[in-house]
C-alpha cells in the first residue's frame, strides 16, 4: 500500500504540469488571503517575510552554496535595494497615483544592489576564501556607515513612514521569479560554470571556464535578489534604518541557507521557512498562544518561569542552533537533494541513464 | 614647546593607547589563524567577556587590579579552551566555511547571552587611581602608563614565549606543516589548546585596559572592538605575530587621525575602505608573505 502510495506520489512530481498549477494557486491565494483575510493579519505578515527571506537565502546560496565562496554582504545588498527603491518611492516616482511604479522602484533598487555587486566581484577575481568573506564584511561596513554619513538618507536615525506598498501578490510574484530565475541560472551552462568554480577553481579554468565572467554574472544575479528583497522588506517594515542591515541581518541568511542545505533551491525555501516561523514561535506571545490548550496547573507555571523569559533568550537560543546544526548536520535538511519539482527534465533523463 | 608639537605629540599618545589594546587582542587573531588557518571570529567577543569578568571580580568580589587582571586572564583563557574544544575541534577535518560560520555563532551566542543576564550597560569601578600629569603641555594619565607599559610588557613576553621556548617552537612548527608535525612526537591538541588559552587570555587583559580606559561596558562592546583588532592583524600579516602589533599601531594611529580631522562618524568607514583596498592590493600584509597555491 504504501509503496503504491509512494510510486504515485513519484509519478506526480514527474508530472510536467504540477509546477505551474501550484505556482497559479499559490498565485490566486496570494490575492484570495489578504481579500477575505484567511488568516489573521499578523500570520499574514510572517507569511510575507518567509516570502522575504526565502529570496534572500536564495540569493545567498547562489554564492555560498552553489560557487563556494563566503558572502557576509548580503545584509548591505540588501540595504543598497531597500534605500535606493524607498528614496524612490518617497521622493520621485508618485507611486501613490501610479501603484504600478512600485515594481518599478523595486526594481530599481535591485538593479542598483547589482551594480555594487560588481564590486564585490571584482576582488573575487584574485582573492578567495577568508580573504574573500573580510573584503565583503568590509564592503558591508562601509555601506553601513556610507549611509550613517549621510543626511539626505536619514543618517543613522533611518528614514520612517515608508509607504506600505508590499502586498502578499507583490511578495509571492517577486519571490516566484526569481526562484525560477536562479534555478534558470544553475541548471544553466553558467550554473555548471560555478559549480564547476566551487569544486575546483584553477581546474576549471583549465578547462576554458571563464571563471571571471561567471563570477561576475553570479555576483550580480545574487545582489540583484538580495536588493529586491531589501526593497520589499523596507515597504513593509515601513521603517529603515542602517542598524537593521548590519552583520547579524547577514548571519540570519548564513543560518538560514545552513539549514536548509547549501546548493539546493529547495533546502533554501525549507530553511527559509523554518527560520522564520521558528524565531517567531519563540516569541513570549505565540508560545503562550501556542500552549493555551494544556490544562491551567501545566500553563501557569510555564506562563510564569519560561515564556515571559523567551523574549531574551530567544536570541541565545537561536546561535546554539546554528552551532548545533553546523556540527551535527554540517549538510543541513536537503544536504545538496533538491525538490524534483526544480530539476529539469533533461537533467532528470541523464540521471535515470546513470 | 609650539603647540602644533604638543598637539601632536598628545595625539600620539592617544594612538599609542589605543593601539595597545587593539595589538593584544589583534594577537589571539594572529596566532590562532597561523595555526589553524582559521579566522576566529568569536574572539571579539572573549574580548567583551573579559571587560564583564573585570566588572564582577572588581564590583562584586572587590578586587583589586592586579588579581582582578590575573582571574579574568585565566577566565578568558579557559573560555578559548572550552571554545575550541567545543565549537572548533570536531569541524577541523570539515570545510573551513563550516569553522567560521560556527565562529559567528559562538560570538552572537556570546553577546546575547551576556545581554539576557547584564542587559543594561554596566559601570566598572575605578581599579586604578588615575592621576594626571602635565608633562610640557601633554597631559599623561596614570591609566594610559599602566595600559601601554603592560601591554608592551605581555607582547614581550609573548614574543619571548613563540621566539624562544619548546611550546613556541611547536607553535610555529605547526603552523609551518600540519601533516609531518605529528609524526614528530609534537601533540597538536595540546598546542592548539595552548595557543588558544594564550590568544584568549591576551584578550581578557584587552579586556580589563579596555574597562579601565572606557568604564561603561556592555554586551556589544567586542563586536566593532574585534573587526578593528581583525583589520590590524591583516594589516600586519595575519599569521605573523609582530605584524599584528604594528598593523595595531598603525590602525590606532589612523583612528586617531581621522578623529582630529573629520567628524568621528566617518572612523569606521575609513578603518574598514584601508582593510578593503589592503587585501586587495598586499592582502598578506606588511610582514606576511604570500601563500603560494598548488594546483
Amino acid at each position: 500500500m504504501s509503496v503504491l502510495l509512494i510510486k504515485q506520489w513519484n509519478s506526480l512530481l514527474e508530472n510536467d504540469w504540477l509546477v505551474p498549477v501550484l505556482l497559479t494557486l499559490g498565485f490566486g491565494l496570494s490575492f484570495a488571503i489578504p481579500e477575505y483575510n484567511l488568516f489573521s493579519v499578523y500570520v499574514q505578515l510572517i507569511m510575507m517575510y518567509i516570502g522575504i527571506n526565502i529570496i534572500l537565502a536564495v540569493s545567498l546560496n547562489l554564492v555560498n552554496g552553489y560557487m563556494g565562496e563566503f558572502s557576509l554582504a548580503h545584509a548591505g545588498f540588501m540595504a543598497v535595494g531597500a534605500y535606493s527603491s524607498v528614496l524612490l518611492t518617497m521622493k520621485v516616482l508618485p507611486v501613490a497615483d501610479y501603484p504600478l511604479l512600485f515594481p518599478c522602484a523595486v526594481f530599481i533598487g535591485g538593479v542598483v544592489a547589482a551594480l555594487l555587486g560588481m564590486i564585490i566581484a571584482v576582488p573575487s577575481f584574485k582573492v578567495r576564501g577568508d580573504y574573500l568573506a573580510i573584503i565583503t564584511l568590509a564592503f558591508l561596513m562601509i555601506v553601513k556607515s556610507m549611509i550613517e554619513n549621510i543626511d539626505f538618507m536619514g543618517g543613522p536615525r533611518g528614514i520612517p513612514g515608508i509607504m506600505k506598498l508590499t502586498t502578499m501578490p507583490w511578495v509571492f510574484f517577486w519571490t516566484a521569479t526569481l526562484v525560477w530565475i536562479v534555478r534558470n541560472f544553475v541548471f544553466s551552462k553558467y550554473g555548471r560554470a560555478v559549480m564547476a568554480i566551487r569544486e575546483d577553481e584553477i581546474a576549471s579554468d583549465l578547462m576554458s571556464v571563464d571563471t571571471k565572467k561567471v563570477k561576475f554574472f553570479a555576483f550580480m544575479l545574487s545582489s540583484f535578489c538580495a536588493g529586491i528583497a531589501g526593497a520589499l522588506f523596507a515597504h513593509l517594515l515601513q521603517f529603515i534604518s542602517p542598524r537593521i542591515f548590519d552583520i547579524t541581518k547577514s548571519t540570519d541568511i548564513l543560518i538560514m541557507v545552513y539549514l536548509g542545505g547549501i546548493a539546493s533551491l529547495g533546502g533554501s525555501i525549507l530553511g527559509a521557512t523554518i527560520y522564520t516561523v521558528l524565531l517567531e514561535i519563540l516569541r513570549p506571545s505565540t508560545m503562550a498562544a501556542l500552549l493555551s490548550w494544556l490544562p491551567s496547573f501545566m500553563f501557569d507555571p510555564l506562563q510564569a518561569h519560561l515564556i515571559t523569559h523567551l523574549g531574551t533568550w530567544r536570541m541565545v537560543i537561536m546561535p546554539l542552533a546554528l552551532i548545533m546544526v553546523m556540527l551535527y548536520w554540517p549538510r543541513g535538511i536537503m544536504g545538496l537533494r533538491e525538490f524534483r519539482g526544480f530539476i529539469p527534465r533533461a537533467h532528470k533523463q541523464a540521471h535515470h541513464h546513470n | 614647546m609650539s603647540e602644533a608639537i604638543v598637539y601632536w605629540l598628545q595625539q600620539a599618545l592617544n594612538a599609542f593607547q589605543l593601539g595597545s589594546i587593539y595589538a593584544l587582542i589583534a594577537l589571539g587573531y594572529t596566532m590562532v589563524y597561523g595555526i589553524l588557518t582559521m579566522i576566529n571570529f568569536a574572539h571579539g567577543d572573549v574580548f567583551m567577556i573579559g571587560a564583564f569578568f573585570c566588572f564582577l571580580l572588581s564590583s562584586m568580589l572587590g578586587l583589586s587590579f592586579i588579581p582582578t587582571l590575573l582571574l579574568t586572564m585565566l577566565g578568558t583563557a579557559f573560555l578559548g579552551v572550552m571554545i575550541e574544544r567545543l565549537a572548533y575541534k570536531p569541524l577541523r577535518q570539515a570545510p573551513k566555511v563550516s569553522a567560521i560560520i560556527t565562529a559567528l555563532g559562538v560570538g552572537m551566542f556570546l553577546e546575547n547571552f551576556t545581554l539576557a543576564l547584564a542587559p543594561y550597560p554596566k559601570q566598572v569601578p575605578l581599579l586604578l587611581e588615575n592621576v594626571t600629569w602635565d608633562v610640557y603641555g601633554i597631559s599623561i594619565s596614570s591609566i594610559q602608563i599602566v595600559i601601554i607599559s603592560l601591554s608592551l610588557l605581555l607582547m614581550l613576553l609573548l614574543d619571548y614565549i613563540v621566539q624562544r621556548t619548546s611550546i613556541g617552537m611547536a607553535m610555529r612548527a605547526i603552523s609551518w606543516d600540519k601533516t609531518f608535525v605529528p609524526l614528530m612526537g609534537i601533540p597538536v591538541d595540546l598546542i592548539i589548546s595552548i595557543t588558544f588559552a594564550i590568544g584568549a587570555g591576551l584578550a581578557g587583559a584587552a579586556g580589563t585596559m579596555y574597562a579601565l580606559a572606557y568604564p561603561v561596558i556592555d554586551p556589544y562592546m567586542g563586536v566593532m572592538v574585534g573587526w578593528k583588532a581583525f583589520i590590524c592583524a591583516v594589516v600586519g600579516g595575519i599569521g605573523n605575530i609582530r605584524g599584528a602589533m604594528i598593523g595595531a599601531f598603525i590602525l590606532g594611529t589612523v583612528e586617531i587621525m581621522v578623529v582630529a580631522f573629520l567628524p568621528s562618524t566617518f572612523r569606521d568607514f575609513v578603518a574598514f575602505t584601508l582593510l578593503m583596498l589592503l587585501i586587495m592590493i598586499r592582502p598578506y600584509g606588511i610582514l606576511g608573505k604570500p601563500r603560494i597555491q598548488k594546483v
